[in-house]
């Protein structure tokens, strides 16, 4: 497999000078095309800021991300992005949300609509094409969010805590959701979770991050045959051994607030 | 809301207008000082009225129903707090924008905008005469100048206000500069928009009263200030009141607008 995604010697630290903080050091990273990597980490370990730099929201400080080869200055409709808080707009139906990246590349408006209605159907929206954002549940917003890139067909899907929102059930639901689209598509996801048990259901990799500086404390393959059972032995076993790894940083975070270090 | 709660609200101006009239019937104050609310409805009635007899070799049914001097001078203000309105938002909406988005553009205009809009538009009118004579130009102008300082404010405030994920949103999915000007924080400005526009059609509408006291001798502004030349008290108030209604039925319709474009938000329920 060719390396899609590098990233290499990515550090990126917040403010000046004494008071800044390294929220990522030293990080060098090679993803897969098609591979699905989780980003596992306590609040605070950078791993949402590696998934920023990647998207091209921000700059780094040092070090750099490379796409097939180019380096990240800007976002980009290759890198869609999934946000936590769905990020839609709330003033477009949920069809006008949709078909927002089709109408900025000035597709014709024909292929815009059918391409519109098939996300609908595939995320099981269609019924809600006419519906503002507010009137839908947080489930329904994070589908819509992920038509919404999915319409864009980037090779790359970022996902920042998309369904750490939501409730276990839905949770679980658009977990597989995601999984069948990315089995069908296969494009690489780069997901960020703060759930270790949510790393091991979806990822062929987990890199676990410490907290800050952020850097890569493990990069996990995960060999688990799919669909994956939560409750099954070697599940678990996986779990216990990333949790520890996981409670350790989670210790460090927890002293570093006691001392009053500002967290994100 | 309970049904006594709704008739609550219209028993009270009822049980002051009955107060009114029995101290005007009792004799306790002067006509001229505090005219009975009969008399002001007959003189609102009066100059609702068309003047002349229908006639139709002079012309429609219609423009002689709306002959009266009160459809007259009613239509005369409107027209210019709709002319001042415009002249007011058409700059303001287009500035507030780039002063809201770009720190250059707010950093140039900003000191000039501050002291110019303390200065109510009142204080205008003596330059405005000047400057445009007299008749519709001075009075379209103070109405603009009304205008366009709550809009132009709103505005920046509610580019200011835009939700900076709305903007990556937009990066990510590929949107330019103006798509993401036009798309994107044009309408998440919106509710600020409409309530600095609410604002300045009612800043329109008192300093077109006040201009059409000075400048131009028709619409309800002058006819109150010849009325009171003549001490016609009712008349006075009947003009009054037209305001009033003038004034209510103006935001009833930005209102309607308002539910209409922001249906999308949060804050307006179906």
């Amino acid at each position: 497999m060719t390396e899609h995604i590098s990233v290499r010697n990515l550090s990126k630290r917040f403010g000046e000078n004494a008071d800044a903080i390294a929220a990522l050091q030293d990080i060098n990273l090679e993803i897969a095309a098609g591979e699905f990597v989780c980003l596992l980490g306590p609040s605070g370990c950078g791993k949402s800021t590696l998934l920023n730099l990647i998207a091209g929201f921000i700059a780094p400080s040092a070090g750099s991300v490379r796409v097939d080869g180019h380096e990240v200055t800007a976002p980009g409709p290759d890198r869609g992005m999934v946000f936590q808080e769905y990020a839609l707009f709330p003033w477009m139906t949920v069809e006008q949300n949709i078909g927002f990246g089709l109408v900025v590349k000035g597709l014709p408006r024909a292929d815009i609509s059918a391409r519109v209605a098939q996300l609908l159907q595939l995320l099981k929206l269609t019924e809600f094409r006419a519906r503002f954002p507010k009137d839908l549940s947080g489930g329904m917003r994070q589908r819509v969010a992920i038509a919404r890139v999915l319409a864009l067909d980037s090779p790359i899907l970022l996902m920042d805590e998309p369904f750490g929102a939501l409730d276990a059930l839905t949770r679980r639901t658009l977990q597989d959701e995601l999984l069948r689209l990315w089995s069908e598509r296969r494009r690489t996801v780069v997901f960020v979770t703060h759930s270790i048990e949510e790393a091991i259901y979806l990822a062929d990799r987990v890199v676990v991050m410490t907290y800050r500086p952020g850097t890569i404390k493990r990069d996990q393959h995960v060999a688990l045959a799919r669909p994956r059972d939560p409750a099954a032995s070697d599940f678990n076993a996986l779990k216990r051994e990333l949790a520890a790894l996981v409670s350790t940083e989670q210790e460090r975070h927890m002293q570093s607030e006691q001392r009053g270090v500002t967290v994100d | 809301m309970r049904a006594w709660q709704r008739v609550s609200g219209f028993a009270l101006p009822l049980l002051l207008l009955i107060l009114w009239q029995a101290l005007a019937s009792a004799g306790v104050v002067q006509p001229m000082v505090l005219p009975s609310p009969l008399a002001v409805a007959e003189r609102w009635w009066a100059a609702l009225l068309p003047a002349q007899t229908y006639d139709p070799a002079q012309g429609s049914y219609l423009t002689w129903l709306f002959s009266g001097e009160l459809p007259h001078d009613a239509a005369a203000s409107l027209t210019r707090v709709l002319l001042g309105f415009l002249a007011g938002a058409i700059p303001a909406l287009p500035l507030g924008l780039i002063m809201g988005a770009s720190a250059g553009a707010y950093a140039l205009f900003n000191p000039l905008i501050q002291i110019l809009r303390p200065i109510p538009p009142i204080a205008f009118i003596p330059l405005a005469i000047l400057w445009f004579g007299l008749g519709n130009p001075p009075a379209v102008f103070l109405i603009a100048l009304g205008a366009f300082f709550p809009i132009l404010m709103n505005t920046i405030a509610g580019v200011r206000s835009v939700d900076a994920i709305y903007l990556r949103a937009a990066q990510n999915l590929g949107a330019g500069r103006s798509t993401i000007f036009l798309r994107v924080m044009l309408p998440a400005a919106m509710p600020y928009i409409l309530a600095g526009m609410r604002i300045g059609i009612g800043t329109a509408f008192i300093v077109v009263i006040v201009s059409e006291m000075i400048a131009v001798n028709n619409g309800l502004g002058y006819r109150i200030l010849e009325a009171r030349e003549f001490m016609w008290s009712d008349k006075i108030i009947a003009g009054m009141i037209t305001i009033g209604l003038l004034g209510l039925s103006i935001d009833v319709g930005m209102n309607r607008l308002n539910t209409h474009l922001l249906r999308w938000h949060r804050s307006v329920e179906k």
